[in-house]
């Protein structure tokens, strides 16, 4: 007898009438649909990984990302994205934190830290904005076929290949094309995911000052908007490490 | 319109703990990402140096892996609350995750397979050029392509 209590409230999960998982359709089919977002994301970054393995030579993440805007030409490796990462992981939390208003039926409160998650996700996109600018208008020299050109990093060129020696100075030669194709395909990819939540919580924004979600009964539309806006974080997470770090 | 009841919401813990644990989970990322920060200019450090040490420089790399994972755990359990969820409903995302092992393997491991054979001479552009070489006779008997 004793069994059989212990099996039946895990049984009566499935009987029917209830979610047996505990959650409602929409935000099971937001985990469902961000799982298989993340597959693509994968599918992506394996990718790179596969050819990035297969070459001998790849760029150095330290001397392709050292700039920060207003400092010229300072040597600044990887100033520059850890400021984006830090923006954000602060528009994660200030989301977590409307998510976290919303459960208490505080409109205003969901309000406010919608507006600065808003703000956070267009700093990050003006950040990337200026860094691919960097990218593809910047003017390095390098060795092709004997003679020196001008090359910014553009998806047909890399500037970053290994240094050689010309008329005594150390020169860089023409890098895996691979590199450009990948790194604004993916950060490009997770760009446009960074915009479309901005343009989801601003929908989101506009309905909770309608008092759509007052009216429901529930804002649980933000924790749904959360959880697409806490992925784009976690993307940003792998795409750090793959293509800034190692 | 959605049928919820307020007890099919995420909502375990009282107010005030919610927010504090919310606020302590952003200075864990902080923490873990100024030390991947750290470990990306020591490795930086490392190749700038005449002749870096690559076991280290590996293993380096692999303890920034380790750490950004960290970090997805922490995201994903504490902020998209999958932590709070029923057990069914995790094994329902984690377990099909589980394919990026075989994933990650198998194309890692293929990569590095093409960068070998590229390293050999069957892999290497001359020999390639020869054998296209060797093809260009053939046009010129008159023969049709």
């Amino acid at each position: 007898m004793e069994t059989a209590a212990a099996i039946q409230p895990t049984t009566k999960l499935w009987n029917g009438g209830k979610s047996p998982f505990n959650v409602s359709y929409g935000k099971l089919m937001m985990w469902y649909f961000l799982m298989s977002d993340a597959f693509t994301f994968g599918a992506f970054l394996i990718s790179y990984g596969t050819i990035r393995f297969s070459q001998n030579v790849w760029a150095d993440p330290n001397h392709v990302f050292n700039a920060f805007p207003l400092t010229g030409h300072t040597n600044l490796p990887l100033a520059f994205v850890s400021l984006m990462t830090f923006i954000l992981i602060l528009s994660s939390v200030t989301m977590v934190l409307a998510v976290h208003e919303g459960h208490n039926m505080n409109r205003k409160g969901v309000e406010k830290w919608l507006v600065f998650t808003i703000l956070g996700g267009l700093a990050f996109l003006g950040c990337q904005a200026w860094e691919w600018t960097h990218l593809i208008t910047g003017d390095h020299a390098v060795l092709v076929n004997g003679t020196l050109q001008h090359w910014g990093t553009t998806v047909s060129h890399n500037p970053w290949g290994p240094e050689v020696n010309y008329n005594g100075a150390e020169v860089a030669s023409p890098g895996p094309i691979a590199f450009g194709g990948y790194f604004f395909g993916i950060t490009g990819f997770h760009g446009f995911h960074v915009f479309s939540g901005v343009v989801i919580n601003g929908i989101m924004l506009v309905k909770t000052r309608l008092g759509h979600f007052d009216q429901r009964g529930h804002y649980e539309m933000i924790e749904k908007a959360g959880l697409y806006w806490h992925f784009v974080d976690l993307v940003w997470v792998f795409v750090f490490l793959c293509f800034y770090l190692i | 319109m959605s049928q919820v009841t307020t007890a099919e919401i995420t909502h375990h813990h009282d107010d005030k703990s919610q927010v504090k644990r919310i606020w302590k989970t952003f200075w864990l990322l902080l923490f873990l990402t100024l030390t991947e920060l750290g470990i990306g200019l020591t490795i930086y450090t490392l190749h700038k140096g005449a002749n870096p040490n690559h076991t280290l420089v590996l293993a380096f790399k692999g303890l920034v892996c380790i750490l950004t994972l960290a970090k997805a755990f922490y995201i994903v359990s504490i902020f998209m609350h999958l932590g709070d969820e029923i057990r069914n409903l995790i094994m329902t995302i984690i377990v099909p995750l589980m394919l990026f092992v075989w994933f990650l393997t198998a194309f890692l491991w293929d990569g590095n397979a093409w960068k070998n054979l590229r390293n050999t001479d069957a892999g290497s552009r001359p020999s390639t050029e020869k054998v296209q070489q060797q093809t260009l006779p053939a046009k010129e008997n008159g023969k049709p392509d």
